[in-house]
């Protein structure tokens, strides 16, 4: 009655062909393109200069760029940590019904050490452009310019140090976190492969250990980087459930790159032991925290409309009452609440069919549009928008992010083949 | 010989046994009335080739039902009916009214679900189950076959088809 495990070719290898890597190297080209022509309009076309000159602030090309860098840093980040996340939550939860596509999750990690090198050097190549908090003369008393409220903040950046010097604190936390997430990842990625050579269930035993550890850290560090990395970008103001509303998006677009790769690879001829029961499942993973996400975005938003104090309301006044963001709210509400919502509401749509796919590319473009709206109103106020720049910008990141993806899958076997849980999930039937 | 009132029962004690017998009963091209089952058996509608419920669509409409309610009632209550000001915001504040819209949407989907779930299986509080066999309440699978509806082949055959399938017993039971 039941499908075997010998039926299935176990020692599949996904193979990065040629033609994947001209798909991809292709993206990247149009994506460099455009980067080019955005900043070539940027330098050249400088319409803004007056406006911004007046308020005092001068207003420079480059500084639309680290945005564009920051934006994509952060987003692909937490794409990859998703990866790394999901596949330890399977273990935590002893789930056996995604043994097949473990793989496919822990493959997005292959990112992280890449991520990390970029966020920090971005950091300290951007940092007065991108984080207001980083001028010494917030801290001084007797400046003109001195912030008592961001002076209140300041041991969060700069503790042990003095205020206004080099925040150590800040860059200890984005070292001690990518540290510990690439450590945890390289951590399961050798348990998993050596679990192909010996067997057994003592893999098994130790990644469940490591995944309670790593979910432990990556609850509390997975909050503080979204406090550190975007809220600290609008400085004065802060929203408690900041960390979980970056998270959840992270969250979407993370399962909606584990299911395209999935079906991509399904496309490949591999992986034929995934059947629609499992596609379905991720499909109702992506549904339901479209619905989560929506849910702490609301909640963020009716508070501070609801209570209407001015230190949280001007976060929402600066984005919804701009010509530039404005209607990005919307279109950010569209691609990630409305159609995922109705399109993935069928049982069919989940399973087969084009939807699923159709959501999924929605939704990573819908919660890059999520981040967009975090970094840029506090970063570039009224001369930012989305230009080639920004779209370029995303499709080099996207094609970088796929090829190493895909490289780190393309090294070791795709399918866990001594994993103890395998058989539960040929059996997978929903 | 009236429909829906003379039986004949296949007692089963295995589940895998009894999906089985579905699959070899049906091919014989018997059509098999109810399958009544102690407990839940995963995956039996498709050995039955029920088609899927389209519970969700009731589920779905009674959901807009309530949308459409919440956001009506809200909207003319506190913009034409009673307007009044909370909070400083407009008569019509949209965003207070979500909370309220998502509960009602909730509330009126799974109420409405349920009930066209009890109208469309006859679950009525006054309702007189027929009980093909009591043991089907403790530990036994009972597969009940309408003696009218298979008047092409013989009872005997019927019963004999039952047996090889792997029915502990096969009995009969009339109803009024």
């Amino acid at each position: 009655m039941a499908h075997h495990v010998q039926h299935f070719n176990l020692d599949q290898k996904f193979d990065f062909t040629d033609a994947i890597k001209k798909i991809v190297f292709t993206v990247l080209g149009i994506g460099a393109a455009l980067l080019v022509i955005g900043i070539l309009m940027a330098v050249f076309g400088g319409g803004h200069h007056e406006a911004a000159e007046a308020e005092g602030h001068a207003f420079h090309w480059y500084e639309r760029l680290y945005a564009n860098l920051w934006i994509n840093n952060v987003y692909f980040t937490g794409i990859a940590i998703i990866g790394v996340f999901f596949f330890a939550i399977q273990y935590a939860a002893q789930a056996g019904w995604s043994t097949a596509i473990i793989r496919v999750m822990l493959s997005l990690g292959n990112w992280l050490p890449i991520a990390g090198i970029l966020m920090i050097v971005t950091f300290f190549i951007a940092n007065h452009d991108l984080f207001h908090w980083t001028h010494a003369y917030l801290f001084d008393k007797s400046s003109p310019e001195y912030d008592s409220i961001i002076d209140g903040k300041g041991s969060f950046f700069y503790w042990p140090m003095a205020k206004g010097t080099f925040p150590i604190f800040y860059i200890f936390r984005m070292v001690l976190f990518f540290g510990f997430w690439v450590f945890f990842f390289k951590k399961f990625q050798q348990f998993t492969y050596n679990e192909d050579i010996i067997g057994g269930t003592y893999s098994w035993y130790k990644i469940r250990s490591w995944s309670a550890f790593f979910l432990i850290f990556f609850a509390v560090s997975s909050s503080i980087a979204a406090w550190d990395w975007v809220m600290s970008i609008d400085t004065h103001w802060f929203s408690t459930l900041f960390g979980w509303y970056v998270f959840s998006s992270w969250f979407v677009a993370g399962l909606s790159a584990i299911t395209l790769i999935t079906i991509f690879l399904k496309s490949q001829g591999l992986l034929e032991m995934v059947n629609e029961n499992h596609v379905h499942d991720l499909g109702k993973f992506i549904f339901g925290f479209t619905i989560f996400w929506t849910y702490l975005w609301f909640s963020q938003f009716l508070l501070i409309y609801y209570a209407n104090i001015p230190e949280e309301t001007v976060y929402f006044i600066e984005r919804l009452s701009s010509d530039i963001y404005g209607p990005f709210i919307f279109v950010n509400l569209g691609l990630n609440f409305v159609l995922p919502f109705l399109l993935l509401m069928t049982r069919d749509s989940k399973r087969h069919g084009v939807f699923l796919k159709l959501v999924c590319a929605l939704i990573i473009a819908g919660h890059w549009v999520d981040f967009f709206l975090m970094v840029q109103p506090g970063t570039l106020g009224h001369n930012g928008g989305v230009g080639f720049m920004e779209v370029g910008m995303f499709l080099v990141y996207g094609a970088a992010f796929t090829f190493v993806v895909l490289s780190g899958l393309a090294k070791g076997n795709l399918v866990p083949k001594n994993h103890p849980m395998l058989e539960e999930s040929y059996n997978h039937h929903i | 010989m009236e429909r829906d009132t003379h039986f004949v029962t296949g007692v089963y004690e295995d589940e895998d046994v009894l999906l089985q017998a579905i699959t070899q009963v049906r091919s014989s091209g018997i059509k098999i009335h109810e399958v009544y089952s102690p407990y839940p058996v995963h995956g039996i509608d498709d050995y039955l080739g029920y088609k899927r419920s389209k519970l969700p669509i009731a589920a779905f409409l009674f959901g807009l039902l309530g949308t459409t309610l919440a956001l009506t009632m809200q909207f003319y209550m506190m913009k034409f009916d009673w307007p009044m000001i909370i909070g400083g915001k407009d008569y019509g504040a949209f965003p207070d009214f979500i909370p309220v819209t998502f509960e009602l949407t909730v509330l009126l989907a799974s109420f409405g679900m349920v009930g066209v779930f009890m109208v469309s299986t006859n679950l009525k509080p006054w309702a007189q189950p027929r009980i093909f066999d009591l043991r089907i309440t403790d530990d036994k699978h009972v597969m009940a076959i309408d003696i009218a509806n298979n008047s092409a082949m013989e009872l005997a055959k019927i019963e004999e088809i039952l047996k090889s399938s792997g029915a502990s017993e096969v009995n009969k039971k009339s109803f009024e």
